[in-house]
């Protein structure tokens, strides 16, 4: 497959690893966060840690938009998905998150009209066919999904579409990795950056990383040669006493940004003044609503929201996760009373989430297996 | 990996092999994904209800015995959506589902029943198409519809037509295909390209605005079969074809119920490049995406050479390919030599990735 075999080939991925290897040094220990929750994917879909040294260890960072929505969230979701005249559409990730009544697919069989789409713009087609009911969008994600929530907006204002809105939860990316900075708990040596998110905001964002905590970050393509790649280069700033922000995604992220999708999202959206993650807690500014020119499209405010907040379950140690703190089959709960059939916290439930990557693909008791065997 | 990782993932797996409870209070979309909520469905609310030795293996077909022989039994139930997909439809479908649950088993089909339930309002053309799709499947399979059955139910309470199936057939005493007859160093057959089917249904709903021309691979199993007992014989171990739920969950059924591991090598896998694209997109794997003409075959490390060239020179068989083995560990779990050089768990799936594909 052109664009995507190029950059899975082993050969490439054992000089890469031998390179890698060749820079660490054996008497340290190295942990760097994979900021993004497709990478934490890639990492265990493509078995990278066996490439790795054991010295190198790879901690998932919050980059998982539907990880870190806090149940309150849910939970209003699910209050609008309710009501009779609404067709509630979401992205199929949503569907299994718990809140704590239920999830959306449970609603579902129980009578709600919920509908999975694969873009915000198949939710305004739906609500052009549907004229006499009011059709909701889940709007999650950082960055790299608000720019099309954006222009999915500006058409729909542009077209006078009443029955659509948006009840919006996009998240931005800085705030949190800020938040983690700042946690007196975790001790990082560099970070792997979020690469689509890069795509729309670009590199000069994460400079703070480095000039005001000294923290290397390279921001990272998706296929596994790029992950290997990006922890060589982190390993070479290490080694070389260097912090500096790199781009290894430059193929596709341009170091400003896509400045026409960042006019829309100023045009739509604007900070909340704060906004609760899960297992992070409220983050100033860390969120985006629609802006006073959308707020007719403001399912918020088109529908009451209960507005409460939801504590997690006990149980549940998906901020320690989620910070680093906790591998995922540390928490208490892994695997028994939270797995992804029956997911506790949102980490078990999307595939980009630490728990139900490493539930999924990253259990396997590694001494008994070959690695690489070949036929 | 850390001795409390290690408790952890040993306490998980003793999890894993307790008898599952369905806990559910509503049945929801998962549940008829093929995955774990199926399984649960299945084995937590249906056999526990139903309990009795012919139904214990819960295996697409059941092996009853009768004088000397054996009589195989299976039954399907067709809803897929569109009704008409690109390389085939659900009436030729239904006739090749069933004629395949029995082929696997090594079952030489004897006759099938059809039953209809129809929408009120659908075009006569249509039904009428289907019937004679249905027709044509079952004079390709060798295999006469015997026997049916018609409802008409009213307009909304069926997407026009679903198609129900059930088939008999003879079990072939020379075969002892069984997940017990498994062993270690055995090698695992697959016939041919992955997801197929899957992919040209998803494609062919028209919700993913993917333009690709991906055909259903919908076709009768039993020449491959019969190309793989003449190379093999009593070296075939094992058969199943990966329907709803793909390769994945066909080999953690495997695993689990042999006891022994099961090693995939991802650069073996036959998949086109079209059919990865658009998993790629939608973030499925292909491992999970259903066939319609595809098998899996385990066969003794001796044969497999040999039952792969039988393979090849049956049409349908022409990109088979050895995809993996059996190994003593790790028992019960399916892993697999990523194509990057890397090795992960391959689990049984969670929750839905395709809507009605069969």
């Amino acid at each position: 497959m052109k664009y995507v075999s190029e950059f899975r080939d082993a050969e490439l991925a054992r000089a890469v690893s031998a390179e890698i290897a060749s820079v660490t040094d054996p008497e340290r220990h190295y942990k760097v966060m994979e900021v993004c929750g497709g990478h934490t994917h890639t990492i265990y879909r493509h078995g990278i840690k066996d490439l790795l040294p054991d010295q190198i260890e790879l901690v998932h960072g919050p980059g998982c938009p539907v990880c870190v929505l806090p149940m309150g969230r849910v939970d209003e979701g699910i209050s609008i998905a309710e009501r009779p005249e609404v067709i509630f559409t979401c992205f199929g990730d949503m569907m299994r998150v718990p809140g704590s009544k239920g999830n959306l697919l449970e609603v579902k069989a129980e009578g709600a009209d919920i509908r999975m789409v694969y873009s915000p713009l198949d939710a305004l087609r739906i609500a052009r066919e549907n004229p006499d009911r009011e059709v909701v969008f889940y709007a999650i994600g950082f960055e790299t999904t608000a720019p099309s929530t954006a222009l999915t907006l500006q058409r729909a204002k542009k077209e006078g579409l009443e029955n659509f809105s948006v009840f919006c939860n996009h998240v931005t990316i800085v705030p949190p990795v800020r938040a983690l900075l700042d946690s007196p708990d975790l001790r990082l040596d560099g970070f792997v950056g979020p690469g689509h998110v890069s795509t729309v905001i670009g590199c000069r964002p994460y400079e703070f990383m480095s000039e005001d905590y000294g923290k290397p970050c390279v921001v990272a393509g998706f296929e596994p040669l790029d992950l290997l790649q990006s922890v060589l280069m982190l390993m070479r700033q290490i080694g070389a006493g260097r912090c500096e922000v790199e781009n290894q995604y430059s193929r596709i992220v341009p170091w400003e940004g896509n400045l026409a999708a960042l006019k829309s999202m100023a045009e739509v959206f604007e900070l909340r003044p704060y906004f609760e993650w899960r297992g992070l807690g409220f983050i100033a500014q860390s969120a985006l609503k629609l802006s006073p020119a959308y707020a007719d499209f403001d399912a918020e405010l088109r529908f009451s929201v209960p507005g409460v907040r939801v504590a997690d379950p006990k149980a549940c140690q998906c901020g320690e996760v989620l910070k680093g703190v906790l591998k995922p089959h540390e928490c208490k709960v892994f695997g028994t009373a939270c797995t992804p059939e029956r997911p506790l916290g949102a980490l078990m439930v999307s595939s980009e989430g630490a728990c139900a990557a490493y539930y999924n693909f990253g259990r396997k008791s590694f001494e008994k297996v070959e690695i690489g065997s070949k036929v | 990996m850390t001795n409390k990782e290690q408790r952890v993932l040993d306490t998980l797996e003793q999890n894993r092999r307790r008898p599952p409870k369905f806990t559910a209070s509503r049945i929801d979309m998962s549940h008829g994904a093929g995955g774990k909520a199926t399984h649960k469905l299945i084995e937590g609310l249906l056999l526990p209800a139903l309990e009795n030795p012919a139904l214990a293996p819960l295996s697409d077909a059941a092996l009853i015995p009768f004088g000397d022989a054996h009589i195989a039994l299976t039954t399907d139930s067709y809803v897929v959506r569109p009704l008409r997909f690109p390389g085939g439809s659900i009436g030729e479908l239904a006739v090749n589902g069933t004629v395949n649950d029995l082929a696997v088993f090594g079952a030489r089909p004897l006759a099938l029943s059809a039953a209809l339930i129809v929408e009120e309002g659908l075009e006569t053309e249509i039904l009428s198409r289907e019937v004679e799709a249905m027709a044509a499947a079952a004079a390709r399979a060798g295999v006469p519809i015997a026997t049916g059955d018609t409802k008409v139910v009213e307009r909304g309470k069926g997407d026009g037509l679903y198609v129900i199936t059930t088939g008999v057939g003879v079990a072939d005493p020379e075969l002892n295909l069984s997940s017990a007859s498994v062993c270690p160093g055995d090698k695992i057959l697959c016939s041919g390209t992955l997801g197929d089917h899957g992919a040209a249904i998803l494609i062919a709903r028209g919700d993913l605005e993917l333009e690709a021309e991906v055909l259903s691979d919908t076709r009768p199993l039993t020449p491959l079969v019969q190309a793989l007992k003449r190379s093999a014989g009593s070296d075939l171990r094992f058969m199943r074809d990966p329907t709803r739920g793909g390769v994945g969950t066909v080999l953690n059924e495997l695993a689990r119920d042999s006891g022994y591991g099961v090693a995939l090598w991802e650069e073996k896998l036959p998949i086109r490049d079209v059919v990865n694209g658009a998993c790629e997109i939608l973030g499925i794997d292909p491992l999970y995406v259903a066939n319609e003409g595809k098998l899996l075959a385990v066969v003794a490390p001796g044969a497999a050479d040999a039952a792969l060239e039988a393979l090849w020179s049956v049409e349908g068989g022409e990109d088979a390919q050895i995809i993996g083995e059996v190994r003593e560990e790790p028992a019960r779990m399916v892993i697999m030599h990523t194509g990057f050089g890397g090795t992960r768990m391959i689990d049984m799936l969670v929750g839905d990735p395709l809507p009605r594909i069969c």
